[in-house]
């Protein structure tokens, strides 16, 4: 999701690699110039957006980090700057990187936004947790344009709360000149494979690491029940042995600079860093995956409503909603902004798998009950503290006596010195 | 009139630390001892007793590193002592400069050099040897320790070294000692005080690290650091257990620095740096 960071770091690794003498020339042949691309914003109805004019309003807008099509490039739209042209409205505008970050932030009080972007299952946490505004989608005609199978999902059963932005899966990234298993044959036990022991990665959550064991598993990616969990958990444990390191956005620059095999990975992501390393490929395993959905929310601490949904209603203008699928490279669930995507995208068999595998065969998170969620967080801590390594456990307690005893006999020998210089 | 003044102007660092030092560690101890709800208990304490061996990791790992840096940064406080006061002023300045930058680039780099495809495997590939695990290891965790926290071993140890008056090493020599002797019982008593402060400076920061451990132990090897910034950022929000964990390395560091004073206690308490 930090694709621009991103985009430094495999740069920067390129050069690493020029520098240690391996080939990087097929690395460098893949960074060759995107073509030209031109866009326009045309919105149906200026005089909407015109309501709150000169009133000299601020948005507080709290996303995901390089989630925002920001005009970097040539002839491409700047969200924000468009919005404040059209409605007089600032946007002061901040990010995060995690939904427990974001979650933090707005438990901890003290903040305040008037538009988040969480993913899923935190939407569904906080509508439990009273922390979101209810959406008055009179205000929302845009909402018109959302693809019939994001409505109502299941984090938010009857819409009332927030409005899909971009979606995607998670499958798997590898090497394929390293690894000689057919694409079509990966699945999940890859990342269990101990061929690969030591050149595989994971993902550094719980969440999304116990969804991977629970496809595995067959179970459910929203099972509350602690025996399932707990088989997920002996899976994971399981898989320690062969994973190379747990991490999040690091798997980027790791499978870049071909530090790793294999890793599973978000598919927006995948496809920014194939663009640049051509050994890499991604599968999306048949037998099922995590379908995730980031959708625009109004957290209960919101100033200004209307604004708020104005700008919820931009994100889903289809010149807005295409401006930010095509920069951040993740899935749009905006029709009008679906038909303007160019052929390769959307026959990439990536970005956008068929309706039918989509409906049998992915799951979105929803929100765990409270005590899942302790439970899998505990199962978790374990998993990742358990080591053969680890030094016996007297080794701290002896340490300490040993200090104890050096410091007495200290004590002692200091105690006989004073003595004897007295007389 | 010294008295007042020096008050005076002491007194924006003292509501600084009575603002910003002394009410979190209040609130810390407050959240460390209620629940959600805010009454007491004593819950968040004994849940932390699960996490023992990620605690006797972390100060294991930090016990190495703190015992390397003294082992690389002794004798070399002890030549910079000697040296003329030029050539110890650029020296000092080596010493220092990884610290102008910024702590996470520097650990960065580390990964780039230990890694799988990285400088030092392929630098070993040349003479065909490897590629060996080096990047997420505990191993890598204490290399980054030792890397990031020696400069702070080095400077008091020095500092306490150039203020040795030379005479007293030359008296002994006068009454008999040989070299062993000279180091053992003049030197390494009066160097102490340093000695005593830098492991301070290096165990206290070492032991509740987390990105060092993230970013060079792959995940795999959690420290108490990253049981603590889980707690309050990552999925398990529990800002009380955060506190309580916290609460515990507190009283941790507390004894281990107590035994420290134990072995510091001497006439020359005035020296002492830091404690």
């Amino acid at each position: 999701m930090t694709d621009k960071f991103k985009k430094a770091f495999s740069l920067m690794t390129v050069f690493m690699l020029m520098l240690t003498g391996c080939a990087a020339s097929e690395d460098t042949a893949a960074l060759e110039e995107e073509e030209e691309e031109i866009q326009t914003l045309t919105v149906a109805d200026e005089e909407y957006y015109k309501q709150l004019q000169g009133q000299n309003i601020t948005l507080n807008v709290y996303n995901w980090g390089e989630y925002i099509a920001m005009g970097e490039d040539e002839g491409t739209l700047n969200v924000n700057e468009e919005f404040y042209n059209l409605t007089g409205i600032k946007v002061n505008y901040s990010t995060y990187a995690t939904n427990e970050e974001l979650y933090a932030k707005l438990k901890g009080g003290g903040a305040s936004y008037d538009i988040i972007i969480p993913s899923d299952y935190m939407i569904s946490r906080m509508i439990s947790e009273d922390m979101l505004c209810e959406l008055d989608f009179e205000n929302i005609p845009n909402f018109s344009y959302i693809m019939d199978n994001f409505r109502a999902p299941e984090y938010d059963t009857e819409n009332k709360y927030s409005v899909p932005y971009l979606w995607g899966t998670v499958g798997i990234i590898y090497d394929s000149t390293m690894i000689d298993i057919p694409a079509e044959d990966i699945g999940w036990d890859i990342l269990w494979n101990e061929d690969y022991a030591d050149q595989i990665l994971m993902f550094d959550n719980p969440r999304d690491a116990f969804a991977i064991a629970e496809l595995r598993l067959g179970y459910s990616l929203n099972t509350c029940d602690e025996k399932q969990l707990k088989d997920a958990a002996e899976l994971l444990k399981e898989q320690k042995s062969v994973v190379q390191a747990y991490v999040m956005d690091e798997i980027f620059d790791k499978m870049g600079a071909g530090d790793a095999l294999i890793a599973p990975y978000y598919a927006g992501d995948a496809l920014t860093i194939m663009e640049d390393n051509d050994a890499l490929n991604f599968v999306v395993p048949d037998s099922g995956t995590n379908l995730f959905v980031d959708a625009v929310c109004i957290p209960s601490c919101v100033k200004n409503k209307l604004a708020a949904e104005m700008y919820i209603n931009f994100l889903c203008e289809p010149d807005i909603a295409y401006a930010n699928t095509w920069y951040v490279g993740y899935s749009t669930p905006n029709s009008r902004a679906y038909e303007k995507l160019d052929e390769d995208i959307i026959n990439d068999g990536i970005s956008y798998p068929d309706d039918n595998y989509l409906s049998e065969n992915c799951e979105t998170y929803s929100n765990l009950t409270e005590e899942a969620n302790r439970t899998m967080q505990d199962l978790w801590t374990d998993m990742k503290s358990t080591d053969k390594t680890t030094p016996n456990k007297w080794i701290v307690p002896l340490f300490m006596a040993l200090c104890i005893a050096a410091s007495i006999a200290i004590l002692i020998a200091r105690h006989i010195k004073r003595k004897k210089d007295i007389f | 009139m010294k008295g007042i003044s020096s008050k005076a102007a002491a007194a924006p660092y003292l509501i600084w630390m009575a603002v910003f030092i002394v009410v979190p560690l209040i609130m810390v101890a407050y959240f460390a001892f209620t629940d959600e709800s805010g009454a007491f208990t004593l819950d968040n304490l004994a849940n932390v007793a699960q996490y023992s061996n990620i605690f006797i990791r972390s100060i294991w790992l930090a016990a190495i590193s703190t015992v390397i840096c003294l082992v690389i940064a002794y004798p070399l406080s002890y030549m910079l002592s000697g040296m003329k006061a030029h050539t110890q002023s650029t020296m000092l300045m080596i010493v220092m400069l990884p610290m102008w930058m910024n702590f996470l680039l520097r650990t960065y780099a580390w990964m780039a050099i230990l890694g799988n495809n990285g400088l030092l495997n392929t630098l070993l590939g040349f003479f065909g040897l490897g590629p060996y695990k080096l990047l997420n290891t505990q191993g890598a965790v204490v290399l980054g320790m030792v890397y990031n926290y020696i400069p702070f071993m080095i400077l008091p140890i020095y500092s306490v070294m150039v203020k040795i008056d030379k005479s007293v090493i030359e008296a002994a020599r006068d009454l008999g000692c040989n070299s062993v002797n000279v180091l053992f019982r003049v030197i390494l008593p009066l160097s102490f005080p340093g000695v005593a402060s830098g492991i301070t400076m290096v165990f206290v920061p070492a032991i509740s690290t987390f990105i060092i451990s993230r970013m060079l132990g792959g995940g795999g090897n959690l420290l108490v650091g990253d049981l603590i910034e889980m707690q309050f950022l990552g999925n398990s929000y529990n800002p009380n257990l955060g506190a309580a964990i916290s609460f515990v390395l507190m009283v941790i560091l507390l004894l281990i620095m107590t035994i420290m004073n134990q072995f510091g206690e001497d006439d020359t308490e005035n020296d002492r740096v830091l404690m």
